[in-house]
């Protein structure tokens, strides 16, 4: 199991390489961050300085060395259009993405499993039938378009939720939460709902899928002729094994709402990363582009990394270190 | 013991609605199964012989029903029961062991603990108890060291010794009525052997009722009391092991004799029967056999075939092997 670890945390390491060297060519590729950060009554010296200060004027692999040692203690440089360091912006809109991605992701879950166990269960029944011809809108529907839907009836027709930003926020240390107040748990709700809805729905038919099939199987019947419950059968044994298929599926879709995120913080002008990051491609900020790009590209590999872990916790047929013999 | 049999099947019929028709997969099938009793049901694949089991311990799939007869378990009528109520009965009074013991078992659970599940689901004992029971089960069917193995998982264990854990978890609350569906079939010869002595040892000493379905005549010779010969949904012939396997009545029964390998025939021709088993959907009329048999005459394929009453509910045959000429003249 060790040497699978070490293997799986090599792999990863070279996956944030790649994206490393994709993320630095965006510097030297696309646009000159000099002109963009001077104005009109520019001087050459001025240019020279610039250069110099940003480091610009290296060759390309030294360069690209001293932005991987420099992103790996978490420095990506002065932001091209705001001048403070991405660090200290990303580090501020942070909390606005997580805290929505949490909720959506909670939601999508706890939403999906519950589902995707009652569509299976019921599988003939009416509600069940009508939650799976749901869901398939659900998928098909773009998520903005899911968005805009939202705010139309909720903020424009029943005015009952806001439209847009996060309400009022509390700051704690160098967080700032929407959860302590009212208007920020109403701000939440729309663009959580939005966001996770796809993610809700492919694990609901994800865990419907694989529940129709694990109680098909042998010791599912054999669990019955023992006069075990139907409750016990359904989420005992059941349940559980469908869940390795399913955390693969929930941990990829957290990945992805992260990532997803930019779509539904620009419908909500939500103020987190997502946002921040469609302002910088306007802007072609580099720096703030290619911090997003590192940060979201670790959350993807610690995520599948955690998930692979997980793996081993749940079946122990992976657990060969566990077997007592006896073949 | 009583005098009422352990389980008693009265005139069952199994009905499937399928867009082409009623489908019968069981017609009519009576028997009845003693304590301490080992009752063979053997026949081609398709005979109904699953059917009929899952039929006793309640387990039919929809849209597969019961439409007729009855089940009685210790003289009580089961077949109409409620589903919850025949839930508790499953596992306490009935227990079905499986063909294949590396499908039967659920991979993700300690054998431990889908034992003391069992135990606690029928038994008001306690976790501790519970556990207790649980290895004195293991220990019943031979596992070696049942109180260190009781936390393995399934995976850990080979196929003959999962048979065993499996007929464990069968009998751990201890029923009256064992239905095993080819316990052996997914095993190799040699530990066949072992699990099929393990089942009549524990049948005898427990005085368990067991319907052994199978489609190994040696294990019906070498296990059974009684045999039950099912085609096509119906019963063929019913009676003693050594009636049935040395002197059959029903046709179809002594082609099935004549074409399987037993030591006690000596070195005898084994000869096929000729065609296949009819669909359920597309029986002949008359005697569903009558197509396959060397005996059949002009009543055969006009009258549907006899119940076993005619033949001394031995053989449900209209000219069984053996008859009297007069016998036949008269029917
Ligand atoms: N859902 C269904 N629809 C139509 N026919 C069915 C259905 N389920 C089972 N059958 C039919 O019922 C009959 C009885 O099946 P059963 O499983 O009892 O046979 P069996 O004697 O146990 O055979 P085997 O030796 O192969 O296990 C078969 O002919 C089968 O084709
Ligand atoms: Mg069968």
């Amino acid at each position: 199991m060790l040497a699978y670890i070490i293997r799986r945390v090599f792999q990863s390491a070279l996956v944030l390489l790649v994206v490393g060297l994709v993320a630095f060519s965006m510097f030297s590729f696309v646009g000159d961050p000099v002109d963009n950060m001077l104005g009109q009554e520019r001087t050459q010296a001025d240019i020279e300085r610039l250069r110099e200060t940003l480091g610009l004027d290296q060759p390309f692999v030294v360069q690209y060395w001293r932005f991987l040692e420099q992103a790996a203690q978490g420095n990506f440089g002065l932001s091209y259009r705001q001048g403070r360091p991405v660090a200290e912006i990303l580090v501020e809109r942070l909390p606005a993405t997580l805290e929505l991605a949490f909720v959506s992701g909670l939601m999508a879950l706890f939403g999906g499993i519950a589902l995707g166990i009652f569509t299976a269960i019921r599988r003939r029944g009416v509600s069940a039938n009508i939650i799976m011809t749901a869901s398939l809108i659900g998928v098909s529907l773009p998520t903005f378009l899911i968005g805009i839907l939202l705010i139309y009836l909720f903020s424009v027709e029943l005015g009952w939720l806001p439209s847009f930003g996060r309400g009022e926020v509390t700051r704690i240390g160098n967080w700032t939460t929407g959860f302590l107040t009212t208007s920020g748990l109403k701000a939440l709700i729309l663009p959580a709902i939005t966001l996770g809805l796809y993610q809700m729905t492919l694990i609901m038919r994800l865990v419907r899928t694989e529940m129709l099939e694990v109680l098909r199987m042998d010791y599912i019947r054999f669990a019955r002729a023992r006069g075990i419950r139907e409750k016990s059968v359904n989420f005992r044994h059941a349940l559980k094994n469908t869940l390795v298929p399913v955390i693969t599926i929930t941990g990829l879709q957290l990945g992805s709402i992260i990532a997803f995120a930019i779509i539904t913080e620009t419908v909500f002008q939500w103020p987190g990363v997502g946002l921040l990051f469609i302002n910088a491609i306007q802007f072609v900020d580099i720096p703030v582009m290619a911090a997003y790009l590192m940060m979201i590209s670790v959350m993807f590999v610690g995520i599948n990394l955690i998930v692979d872990m997980l793996y081993f916790a749940i079946d122990p047929r992976l657990r060969a270190d566990r077997t007592a013999g006896g073949h | 013991m009583t005098d009422t049999p352990v389980l008693s099947v009265r005139n069952l019929v199994v009905e499937i609605p399928t867009r082409h028709g009623l489908l019968r997969p069981v017609d009519d099938v009576s028997y009845d199964i003693e304590a301490g009793e080992i009752l063979g049901v053997v026949g081609e694949s398709g005979a109904g012989k699953s059917m009929t089991g899952n039929a006793v311990i309640g387990l039919l799939d929809p849209p597969a029903r019961i439409t007729s007869g009855e089940i009685l378990l210790s003289g009580q009528p089961i077949h109409n029961l409620e589903r919850s109520a025949l839930r508790r009965l499953r596992g306490k009074k009935m227990g079905m062991i499986f063909q294949d013991p590396l499908t039967s078992l659920n991979p993700l659970l300690t054998i431990g603990d889908q034992l003391s599940e069992t135990i606690l689901e029928h038994l008001d004992i306690s976790q501790t108890q519970a556990r207790k029971r649980a290895i004195a089960a293991l220990e019943e069917v031979g596992i070696p060291a049942a109180s260190a193995r009781i936390n393995s998982y399934p995976h850990e264990f080979s196929g003959g010794m999962r048979q065993r854990v499996v007929i464990a978890l069968a009998l751990c609350a201890e029923p009256d009525l064992i239905i095993a569906d080819e316990p052996t079939t997914a095993l190799d010869v040699s530990v066949q052997a072992q699990i099929m002595a393990l089942l009549k040892r524990l049948c005898r000493d427990r005085g368990v009722a067991v319907m052994l379905v199978t489609h190994d005549m040696g294990v019906i010779a070498e296990a059974a009391d009684r045999v039950a010969v099912m085609y096509a949904g119906r019963l063929a012939e019913l009676g003693a092991v050594r009636e049935v396997l040395t002197n059959a009545r029903h046709p179809y029964t002594a082609g099935l004799m004549a074409s399987t390998p037993l030591a006690s025939q000596g070195r005898k021709r084994l000869r096929q029967i000729p065609g296949a088993m009819p669909r359920l959907g597309a029986l002949p009329t008359g005697c569903a056999f009558h197509p396959r048999c060397d005996h059949a005459q002009d009543q055969c394929r006009q009258e549907p075939g006899p119940t076993l009453d005619r033949c001394d509910g031995r053989a449900a045959c209209w000219f069984p092997i053996g008859a009297d000429t007069k016998e036949e003249a008269q029917a």
